[in-house]
């Protein structure tokens, strides 16, 4: 492997601690490697420096030399190098380390300038913190805690300005609130590459919109309300829905596609109120998609499956179990495993697959990349599937012609519709795939025994002759390889419809019936899977890392992935984007 | 230990006739029954609460029935037992109101749960929810014994508004907008 060049350390002093810095890291970033907080609205380490909210001013100095002779001037009465600090504050954010820079943030100077600016935003800031969706998670408040002075000197008449804008489907835009920071311009200019946002207006009257004719709608709307330092970009979703405090945060993985960005899932009581990017500075910065934060909203669905099924009459784990193991006997079993499932699932999966001595086939689902965040591979954790030994080639792509750009092509079990026509194939296990979707006939569904596992009801469940309800991601806890072969965790962040196992305890409940012995609970199963899968082996489920585990990824290099480009990631060769021809 | 043995005191001959004690008795007596009463009929007579009494928690609206409440539930998250459960709710954009922008879907308080610490009420910060002179709470099943919105409203009733911190805000509103 290579190793990453080794970046310039140059050494700063930051409030009389000195640190070794990158050269050109900024004061914001050197004073949080000491831990001293700088505090800042228009500052964010993923864009640009703009330096316009002035919060993070902060006394900087350099070592003093004699003009002409560039040799250091020695303060006499400390025998140390004298430093020749600035009189004017500087911005901490635009002030990048470079060698002997010295840094005051506690100075008085330093403190006064912090005043002074918490007194200026709060002049025409409405005071509306109990309505305020950000109460909580706002920088203004945190600020004015330590900043602000805690009544107000300003006796005129407020600004008025628009409370309830719609710049988009998803975004709402209250500009009393707003400090001007322009982070969301410049995400949307930088990041989303989809330029709709600027200031209007002059002075106290400046204003926050989208230029005319243009909305906020792309599928990156909602970072600009994640990095909003204040309540003035809000969610029409999680709006008025519930205050932060009481949510609880479970680090969780985006399955919309093979990218695996990172999201905290905020819930409340087993109810999912929102779903927010992690940073993770490998896989998706602090970005992600918007249509991956509706996700949660299967949890609830209408359609979810409830309770064990057999032939169409509600049952228990067991008789369904039973009935199973009754057609396993029968022989002329197959397996659809699936990229949605986790790791263990999948490992489980090739378990079963393996007592039955059945095939095992993967539903591909392909669809368009955005060259950001959502990759072409929508499915979460194919690369999984080729790890734990599932599958040992891709499947085979949909066959639908010209797909839109929004369409996903879902297809790959092309040879088992075959197989099933000939008549070699008595039960197909659904691990939950809707096969109907995946594109085999009502007929085909028909012509054989399924025992499907699956969330929703749908076509397959409405076929099978033994359903068992299995759980959303969010109500359990597993791995997905990504598209960099990067093995991430998920938690679990609610518990599930009463009464369900979870699906690893169904997996070994089959698979123990297919006469394989298995264990189930998560821990002890990765004993087993480190035991036997040599790319697993150094890991526990305990001690990965949040921001995941890089994989030796060279037994697959040579594999026609789907993926294009995306945010940190760049496919190995450039002919294998053209897929499905 | 040792025994020390004490000789009673002997009775007098008019304590021995129990007279005087008796019609000492019956003074005291007599004197009550022309007395003031000092026990009152409960129910049907109620004592005068104090004005800093902590009752039942209870709603009120302002002086112009806009319910003051904006659901920011800051008294659910500081009430120890945990009595206290709101869904927040949008105002509808073609209400009166609108400008306030939020306003509870529900509001539940469980009297059961109640310890009438009063910390709901000191946390508020629109003046919305007061502990009043209602003290007694009955019901039949656990269910009568939460008190709904509509329930807290009727018993909060109307209280005077120090501030009008809204209306100054909506007659900004127009104010400003009538200058552009």
């Amino acid at each position: 492997m290579i190793a990453p060049p080794k970046p310039e350390l140059v050494t700063v002093n930051i409030d009389g601690r000195e640190i070794a810095v990158p050269k050109g890291t900024n004061v914001i970033e050197a004073a949080r490697l000491v831990g001293v907080d700088v505090p800042h609205y228009c500052y964010h380490p993923k864009l640009t420096v703009v330096g316009n909210c002035r919060m993070c001013l902060i006394e900087m100095g350099m070592p003093a030399v004699d003009p002409a002779t560039k040799t250091p001037i020695i303060d006499p009465a400390t025998g140390k190098q004298k430093i020749n600090w600035i009189p004017r504050p500087q911005i901490g954010c635009g002030t990048n380390a470079s060698p002997g820079l010295h840094i005051r943030t506690t100075s008085p100077l330093v403190k006064d300038c912090r005043e002074g600016v918490m007194e200026f935003l709060l002049i025409n800031h409405p005071l509306d913190c109990p309505i305020c969706d950000q109460a909580g998670e706002c920088k203004l408040q945190e600020q004015a805690t330590g900043y602000g002075r805690g009544y107000s000197r300003f006796v005129e008449q407020k600004n008025v300005k628009p409370k309830r804008t719609l710049l988009g489907p998803r975004v709402m835009l209250d500009d009393e609130r707003c400090v001007l920071c322009s982070r969301c311009i410049r995400f949307s200019k930088e990041i989303a590459h989809d330029d709709v946002l600027g200031f209007i207006d002059r002075g106290s009257h400046s204003t926050l919109t989208c230029y005319p004719g243009k909305k906020l709608e792309n599928n990156y709307s909602l970072n600009t309300v994640d990095i909003c330092p204040v309540g003035a970009l809000t969610s029409t979703d999680f709006r008025f829905k519930m205050r932060v405090w009481f949510l609880k945060q479970t680090n969780s993985i985006d399955a919309e596609s093979s990218v695996g960005a990172n999201t905290v899932v905020w819930s409340r009581e087993g109810a999912i109120y929102r779903i927010t990017p992690r940073r993770n500075d490998d896989v998706n910065d602090t970005w992600m998609a918007d249509t991956g934060r509706v996700l949660y909203k299967q949890v609830r669905a209408d359609n979810r499956l409830a309770a064990v099924k057999v032939g169409g009459n509600d049952s228990g784990l067991d008789i369904a179990v039973n009935t199973a193991a009754e057609l396993f006997k029968a022989g002329g079993v197959v397996v659809v495993g699936s990229g949605r499932s986790s790791v263990e699932e999948q490992f489980l999966t090739k378990k079963l697959a393996a007592a039955l001595k059945a095939s095992t086939h993967l539903v591909s689902r392909v669809g368009e990349g955005d060259k950001l965040l959502v990759s072409a591979d929508r499915n979460p954790n194919v690369r999984g599937a080729l790890v734990t030994g599932l599958i040992a080639a891709l499947p085979a792509a949909g066959d639908v012609a010209a797909p839109s750009a929004s369409a996903i092509r879902i297809g790959g079990l092309a040879a088992l519709a075959a197989d099933i026509d000939s008549g070699k194939v008595k039960t197909v296990v659904s691990i939950g795939e809707d096969l109907a979707e995946a594109g085999l006939t009502a007929a085909q569904l028909a012509k054989v025994a399924i025992v499907y596992l699956g969330t929703h009801a749908n076509a397959t469940s409405a076929a099978a002759r033994v359903v068992f309800p299995t759980l959303t991601i969010f109500e359990k806890s597993g791995t997905f390889v990504n598209q960099q072969f990067r093995i991430q965790k998920f938690l679990k962040a609610v518990p599930g419809p009463t009464g369900l196992p979870d699906d690893l305890v169904v997996l070994a409940k089959l698979a123990s019936a297919a006469g394989s012995s298995v264990p189930s609970e998560i821990n002890a199963l990765w004993k087993l899977i480190a035991a036997e899968i040599p790319a697993l082996g150094t890991m526990t489920f305990a001690n990965l890392p949040e921001t995941g585990l890089l994989l030796d990824a060279t037994p697959w290099s040579g594999l026609p992935f789907v993926e294009g480009e995306t945010l940190h990631y760049k496919p190995a060769k450039a002919a294998q984007l053209v897929v499905g021809s | 230990m040792a025994v020390i043995p004490v000789s009673r005191k002997p009775l007098t001959f008019a304590e021995r006739t129990y007279i005087p004690q008796i019609l000492g008795g019956l003074r005291i007596t007599f004197a009550r029954m022309i007395k003031p009463a000092e026990t009152m009929e409960y129910p049907e007579q109620r004592p005068e609460i104090p004005k800093n009494y902590r009752g039942v928690p209870t709603l009120v609206k302002d002086p112009n029935g806009r319910e003051k409440c904006v659901s920011c539930q800051l008294c659910e998250f500081v009430c120890p037992p945990k009595a206290i459960r709101i869904t927040p709710g949008e105002i509808a954009p073609d209400s009166p109101t609108a400008h306030v922008e939020k306003a509870p879907q529900a509001f539940d308080i469980d009297m059961l749960r109640c310890i009438y610490c009063g910390l709901c009420q000191e946390v508020c910060p629109e003046e919305a929810i007061f502990l009043q002179n209602q003290y007694s709470m009955t019901g039949l099943t656990r269910a009568e014994m939460v008190n709904h919105k509509d329930r807290l409203y009727e018993l909060g009733g109307t209280l005077p508004d120090q501030h009008h911190k809204w209306d100054k805000k909506k007659a900004a509103e127009e104010h400003g907008s009538a200058a552009h």
